[in-house]
């Protein structure tokens, strides 16, 4: 490893990590210190002495700065090259494994583009960045301790990994097993951090000299943000950043990063399907990770139009303006001969059901939900990222014209087939088509509207209420519909118009829950700085995972509308159990304790930035009776 | 389908069977019955209903027949026996189903009307 020749001598970080290895060593038992020790001759001393000055510097003083490396710090130059690619924020949990990276970030960096934010959970780190993205289309960097703060980020990471969102993950670990400090830097090094996570990650390194971390980071940067998106993970050798760079006169290059552009279905696959589409009595479209950006948004109106057929928004991201009169729901595809399925996570689950209720010899009933001859179509860049442990492929489902391509880039082409495709003689079927689905619009709006009405007056308030009273507060306003995380929660859908892709960003991907709470605070650092309001509804078990990410909400002052949706319970949980016991201990956290929690961190409605008024909506919201 | 010939089964079966049980229950402790077994995690506070179970009230269906459904359901929605949900449990939940009242005309909502 590069770290053999590096001067020891003038290594300020080096330096640094002496401290910490002296701290492990005045850790050591005292039988141990006791045989290095001189014999005692003095009298026994009383058994509480004042603590020294070094002991008082070190507890109550901010620590003294230290002389700077000669040269260019590795870790320096890893800022020149993260620079490059403009990330706004590093959101972290601080750790020795990555110091040296920290502070060049701080020091060197000025800490702008990116910008350190204090987080009390790597899950939450990870979480942000996942909200993130999702509003600003860039993606963030989290730096975590490599073994034991990527083990807190997982599940956030996997979450990442089901929803199709880049995350640049640094892990730091000291490689180095001889030169290493002994004790917990040792326990907190592994060979292959990367290995804990390469299951569900689209890409990871280990860069072993400067140029290496050059080409991994521009390289990981730019898998990560090649659809289908994914995290990507880099491990960060300690002694790699912590050298300065050699004196040789041969300087590292950057490389520059040039976006790959996302895969386009095959031009005979495109005019097959456009062909199915144009032929059909009654096509219907089903959209779940489709639109990237605000134009998939605008391209879908047009393909739907075109063919007046109606869509499914499954929720992924905001596909569809809730507002359309081509709007439909989940059990439209019942009547169709055509589906296309744009970037769906299940498709299995999209054309058929599954009730878990113990028949058929226990494993549930499968019905399908469509006619036997029904064609599929199915565009999906996830078809190129297959990996086998983890499961987020769902069931098999066997399709038509299959296209292994990004939706979103593979509509301008589909819609020119279409175009081409619809002749003259089917043009007045099709408009017909869009009549009798304005009409099916309305009676579904005016359902909607029936069933938000019973229990409007009720206490505590019904959920429909609580989405339309907070509608009521944001309405004029550029709202940002952050999170609501339980698919059985569906009132915002049901009645709000959701009409721009910020509007709704879609769910954790994953399910893993712990999920709403910090994506809605990294979502909302996004609208922040775009003068937009970003609310979530968020449930109360989500929020109590990691609830000290609402203390990163306030510390750097970022506004967000959270309001509780405080069922009381682990309540989708609840349901799987419910058949076959009658409620188990552990399924109802204190939820009295979501308000004992925010306040003391500081984002109660008396709190410094507004953020997360959970505290106060808490109240406000469901208390059961 | 299977479910609604179910429930038409027990709607039939209830009209056919006068002696079984008359619902006697009080709706107040059927409010707290209601929630203590969950039934509003499925069917909203108010039976309104929600993605996860459909609508209850106001105006459930006559007794005989809710009280078929409950026990012996074996669809979506998980099957509640006596050991876990008493005969007066369910007797109070159904006085409670009852006395909600007719929901309120939309259009007199303005927030359902932006
Ligand atoms: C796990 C979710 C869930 C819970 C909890 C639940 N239900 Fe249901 N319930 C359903 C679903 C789903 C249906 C729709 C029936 C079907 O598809 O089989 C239903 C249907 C019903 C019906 C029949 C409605 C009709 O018009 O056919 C009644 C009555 C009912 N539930 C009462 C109750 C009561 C009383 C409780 C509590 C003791 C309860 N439910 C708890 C999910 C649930
Ligand atoms: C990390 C993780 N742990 C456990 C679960 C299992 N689980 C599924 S739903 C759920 C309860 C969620 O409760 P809450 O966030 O309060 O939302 P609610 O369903 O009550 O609206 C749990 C614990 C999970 N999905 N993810
Ligand atoms: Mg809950």
């Amino acid at each position: 490893m590069a770290r053999a020749d590096a001067d020891p001598k003038i290594d300020r970080r080096k330096f640094l990590a002496g401290v910490a290895a002296g701290a492990a060593s005045a850790m050591a038992p005292p039988a141990a210190r006791a045989a290095e020790a001189p014999a005692q001759t003095t009298p026994r001393a009383p058994s509480a002495l004042p603590p020294s000055a070094k002991t008082v510097e070190a507890e109550t003083k901010t620590p003294r700065e230290l002389a700077r490396v000669p040269g260019i710090a590795g870790s320096d130059f890893m800022v020149d090259v993260i620079k490059t690619l403009d990330i706004k924020y590093v959101p972290a949990n601080c750790a020795s494994s990555y110091r040296a990276l920290h502070e060049s970030l701080i020091d060197y960096g000025g800490n702008r583009m990116p910008e350190f934010l204090t987080c009390m959970h790597e899950e939450s780190a990870v979480a942000m960045a996942h909200g993130y993205f999702k509003v600003a289309g860039k993606p963030l960097l989290t730096l975590c301790h490599g073994t034991v703060g990527l083990q807190h980020a997982t599940m956030a990471i996997y979450n990442a990994w089901c929803d199709r969102v880049p995350v640049i993950v640094i892990g730091g670990n000291e490689l180095d097993a001889a030169h290493r400090p002994p004790g917990v830097p040792t326990i907190h090094s592994a060979q292959d951090i990367n290995a804990l996570v390469r299951d569900f990650t689209k890409w990871d390194d280990t860069p072993v000299s400067l140029q290496h971390f050059a080409q991994s980071f521009v390289r990981a940067y730019k898998i990560a943000m090649t659809p289908p998106y994914g995290p990507v993970m880099i491990s960060l050798d300690t002694g790699l950043q912590q050298e300065p760079m050699r004196d040789d006169g041969e300087k590292p290059y950057i490389p520059r990063y040039v976006p790959t552009s996302p895969p386009q279905g095959d031009s005979g696959a495109v005019k097959e399907a456009a062909r199915l589409l144009a032929n059909a009595q009654n096509p219907v479209i089903v959209a779940d990770r489709a639109a990237r950006t605000p134009n998939g948004v605008t391209l879908l109106v047009q393909l739907a139009e075109l063919l007046q057929a109606r869509v499914i928004d499954q929720g992924g991201r905001m596909n569809f303006p809730t507002t359309h009169y081509l709007t439909a729901p989940a059990s439209a595809v019942s009547n169709a001969d055509v589906i296309i399925g744009l970037e769906l996570s299940d498709f299995w689950g999209t054309v058929n059901s599954f009730t878990d209720n113990g028949e058929n010899r226990g494993i549930g009933q499968n019905s399908t939900r469509i006619n036997p001859d029904t064609r599929l179509i199915s565009i999906c860049a996830v078809d190129l990222n297959t990996k086998a442990n983890y499961q987020d492929f769902q069931r098999f489902q066997v399709i038509d014209v299959q296209m292994a391509a990004d939706a979103q880039a593979t509509l301008p082409a589909l819609i020119e087939a279409v175009r081409s495709a619809i002749r003259n003689d089917r043009k007045s079927a099709i408009a017909a088509r869009g009549e009798s689905a304005k009409k099916a619009y309305a009676e579904m709006r005016s359902r909607a509207r029936q069933a938000a009405a019973v229990g409007w007056d009720a206490s505590p308030i019904s959920t429909a209420r609580m989405v339309m009273e907070t509608f009521g507060q944001i309405k004029d306003l550029d709202w940002s519909l952050v999170a609501a995380e339980s698919p059985r929660f569906n009132w915002p859908h049901r009645l709000l118009p959701i009409e721009k892709h910020h509007q709704w960003l879609g769910r954790a991907g994953g399910y893993g829950v712990g999920y709403a709470a910090p994506a809605s605070v990294g979502a909302a650092l996004a609208n922040r700085d775009l003068g937009r309001i970003s609310v979530c509804f968020q449930p109360d078990g989500d929020l109590m995972y990691a609830p000290g990410v609402l203390w990163t909400a306030a510390r750097h002052k970022i506004p967000l509308l959270a309001v509780m949706h405080n069922n009381r319970g682990y309540h989708r949980h609840r349901l799987s159990q419910a058949r076959r016991v009658d409620g188990l201990v552990g399924e109802r956290p204190d939820q009295g304790s979501v308000r004992a929690w925010s306040r003391p961190q500081g984002s109660s409605r008396d709190g410094e930035s507004g953020a997360a008024s959970a505290a106060r909506r808490v109240d406000a919201t469901a208390v059961m009776p | 389908m299977n479910l609604n010939l179910r429930t038409l089964a027990a709607i039939v079966a209830g009209l056919v069977l006068t002696s079984s049980v008359a619902a006697a229950g009080s709706a107040e402790k059927g409010k707290a019955a209601y929630v203590r077994h969950g039934c509003w995690q499925c069917h909203g506070f108010d039976g309104q209903g929600s993605v996860a179970g459909s609508k209850i009230a106001p105006n459930p269906m006559p007794f005989e027949a809710f009280s078929d459904f409950v026990r012996t359901t074996s669809g979506a929605m998980p099957p509640y026996q006596k050991a876990i949900l008493s005969d007066d449990d369910l007797a109070d939940i159904y006085a409670y189903l009852q006395s909600v009242p007719k929901a309120r005309d939309p259009k007199t909502i303005p927030l359902l009307n932006p």
